[in-house]
């Protein structure tokens, strides 16, 4: 983690940090204030902690604009987009199988596969018939063992 | 004194029911093995596990959570002895000289200095827990809502600023944590607050999906980012797994020194247990007769910081009990686990439940008792665990963590919620952002605010109140050294190296 001399180019990646926390300082200050304010018994209402927030979110997002000038924050080590990629594939058919009512091992199957893939493995189907052995072995323990509800489809209605 | 022994025998009666008995079974078991596998410490795995015990017994469960915890603490050790991958910042420096000893070939002795040296310390911390929580609760019944408030932002600094790499990035940490604290609807007023209409976020952030967001996912997403570029390799376990005549003369000092370090700055809200470990590591380096060991495997340094670690475990322990006062991230899911059976821990709890406090805490000692039983002979086993392959691992922690969230709160929104803070925890790990700061900004915000609103309600407004408790006032100028010393410490540091 080398610390860049004060006077270089500034660290873009650490200004965009700092332009997300001014944003959310906004975003926190801007809801507070369009909320109406309650009724008056509270001395200090719902609206007060958002703006202590807002105002430490934006003191902390001028304090990494300095930050970034003077090479403070660590720069990140070279990565693989791809297996990103392949994990967030996984986590968004996971939030699509579910939300259309494809139900939990499905869902999980696919979640199972695609991971697998993004640390390298490249039996592809393989492991879409390990996850689904793994989600329907989760599905069973949870639902008839631990008496939880897990989300249903097809597939669930089967047992 | 009595009394203390008198509570504790109370709650060996409790922890002792073949139930408990089996809850502290299977919590060990789980904590151990999940704390092996690569990268997931022990609030992670109490994370995971918080729905699944939803329905379940609430002192079963805590005495299970409990096993789970010091479970995850072994089996850490472990991992960072046979590969280089602490699962949590404070093994790290057990990996410096356990993974040192294993690649020699002595890995059979670096786990049993840590496994013994655990068992010795969490003991000790324990009998300390133990006569120390009534005193502090007796402290803590005249505790007003402003003497709290000032603790908890004590808590804020030290976990957040003090003792991180960056005041920065830790308190930026913090305050993310704090922002999704207010998501939801205010408990005095009934106002909601950022929720932008979305019906789920009503409820506010679960603790647990923050925690599994951060921990698994964003783990999983690091590793996978890294994967092609530093590969991990396991050390097999060869040569025998006894300790010598010679390591035990070695470690039973450091494993004492560790214990008397670790218990009191855990028990402080000082957050952490990477202080202790890491002046362990170099105070056991100052007094070896073996100095030049050090950096290529010395059994002290295994020994020391890995009982400063689990010692302040259990120190951990007594802020969390006696005022509800969570400091490392791990104690923030025990608190959200307190929570999920309507338990507050705090003084009200000991006078209210003295089983289940008492009980929980007599099981600690036999969760010791087992863990030290389950390490030593079954080390084989579990490093049998190690050799599950990679894609798999990750890819079976991924469906853990979204059957934990979904079956917690069935909707997909909570989902969404999960992969975002997975992403969010992926780019914090990237930039060296701490993660500890937010799960513990998330679950102590809104108590933080209840005090203050309190306070000032007693005050009729007036904000003197805050500093008229010379408790409050005190701790309220300890927080804020506490803020400014990294500075302080920083320009010391330069203007030492600009006289070299």
């Amino acid at each position: 983690m080398e610390h860049a001399h004060p006077g270089r180019r500034p660290d873009w990646a650490a200004l965009l940090i700092a332009v997300g926390l001014l944003a959310l300082a906004g975003v926190v200050a801007w809801s507070a204030s369009a909320a109406t304010a309650g009724p008056g018994y509270a001395r200090i209402g719902p609206n007060a902690a958002s703006y202590v927030v807002a105002a430490g979110l934006a003191i902390l997002g001028l304090a990494t604009v300095v930050a970034a000038f003077r090479g403070d924050i660590p720069k990140p080590e070279a990565f693989d987009p791809m297996a990103v990629c392949l994990i967030l594939a996984g986590l968004l058919s996971l939030i699509g199988v579910i939300s259309v009512g494809g139900g939990f091992i499905i869902a999980v199957t696919l979640l199972f596969a695609l991971t697998a893939r993004a640390f390298g493995r490249a039996a592809f189907l393989t492991d879409l018939g390990i996850g689904a052995a793994l989600g329907l072995i989760a599905y069973l323990g949870f639902t008839r063992l631990l008496s939880l509800s897990l989300p249903q489809g097809p597939l669930e209605h089967l047992f | 004194m009595l009394d203390q022994l008198a509570a504790l025998g109370q709650g060996f009666l409790v922890a002792l029911q073949p139930a408990k008995l089996l809850f502290a079974l299977v919590g060990v078991f789980l904590g151990t093995a999940v704390g092996v596998l690569p990268g997931i410490g022990p609030a992670l795995t109490v994370a995971l596990l918080l729905p699944v015990t939803f329905k379940m017994d609430p002192t079963g469960s805590l005495i299970m959570f409990a096993g789970i915890y010091y479970g995850g603490m072994y089996g850490g050790s472990t991992t960072s002895i046979l590969i280089n991958t602490p699962g949590e910042s404070a093994s790290m420096i057990t990996a410096l000289e356990g993974n040192k000893m294993a690649k020699a070939g002595r890995g059979g002795p670096a786990l049993a200095t840590a496994a013994l040296g655990s068992f010795v310390a969490g003991t000790v911390a324990t009998v300390g827990l133990a006569f120390f929580a009534p005193a502090l609760v007796d402290l803590a019944v005249q505790f007003g809502p402003a003497d709290y408030f000032a603790l908890m932002v004590l808590a804020f600094v030290t976990v957040s600023a003090t003792f991180g790499d960056s005041p920065l990035r830790g308190l930026t940490s913090l305050f993310l944590g704090l922002l999704l604290g207010l998501v939801g609807i205010d408990a005095l007023t009934g106002q909601a607050r950022l929720t932008f209409g979305v019906p789920e976020l009503l409820d506010g952030v679960e603790v647990t999906t923050l925690a599994v967001g951060l921990f698994a996912v964003g783990e999983a997403l690091f590793v996978a980012s890294r994967r092609k570029y530093a590969p991990e390799e396991i050390e097999p376990v060869r040569g025998s797994l006894w300790m010598t005549k010679e390591d035990w003369k070695r470690s039973w000092k450091p494993w004492l020194r560790g214990t008397a370090l670790g218990f009191p700055i855990g028990a402080l809200p000082a957050g952490g247990a990477e202080i202790p470990t890491f002046m362990s590591y170099t105070i056991e380096k100052k007094l070896s007769k073996h100095p030049e060991e050090f950096g290529k495997g010395a059994i002290e340094g295994v020994a020391g910081p890995e009982a400063a670690n689990n010692a302040s475990a259990a120190g951990t322990l007594m802020p969390l009990l006696t005022l509800g006062l969570p400091t490392s991230a791990t104690a923030a899911i025990l608190l959200a686990g307190f929570q999920q059976y309507g338990l507050n821990p705090g003084p009200l709890l000991f006078a209210e439940k003295p089983d289940l406090v008492w009980g929980l805490i007599a099981s600690l000692f036999v969760a010791n008792v087992m863990l030290v039983v389950l390490n030593l002979p079954l080390v084989g086993l579990w490093v049998r665990l190690l050799a599950i392959p990679q894609p798999w691992l990750y890819a079976g922690i991924l469906v853990f963590a979204s059957v934990g969230t979904i079956a917690a709160n069935p909707s997909p929104v909570e989902l969404i919620m999960l992969a975002l803070f997975g992403v969010l925890g992926f780019l914090m790990r990237r930039y060296d952002y701490p993660i500890a700061p937010m799960v513990v900004g998330l679950i102590l915000g809104p108590m933080a605010e209840t005090q203050l609103r309190r306070a000032l309600a007693i005050s009729l407004g007036d904000p003197a109140v805050l500093i008229e408790s010379p408790l409050a006032a005190t701790l309220l100028v300890i927080a804020l050294i506490a803020l400014v010393a990294p500075y302080f410490l920083k320009g010391l540091e330069r203007f030492k190296a600009a006289e070299d």
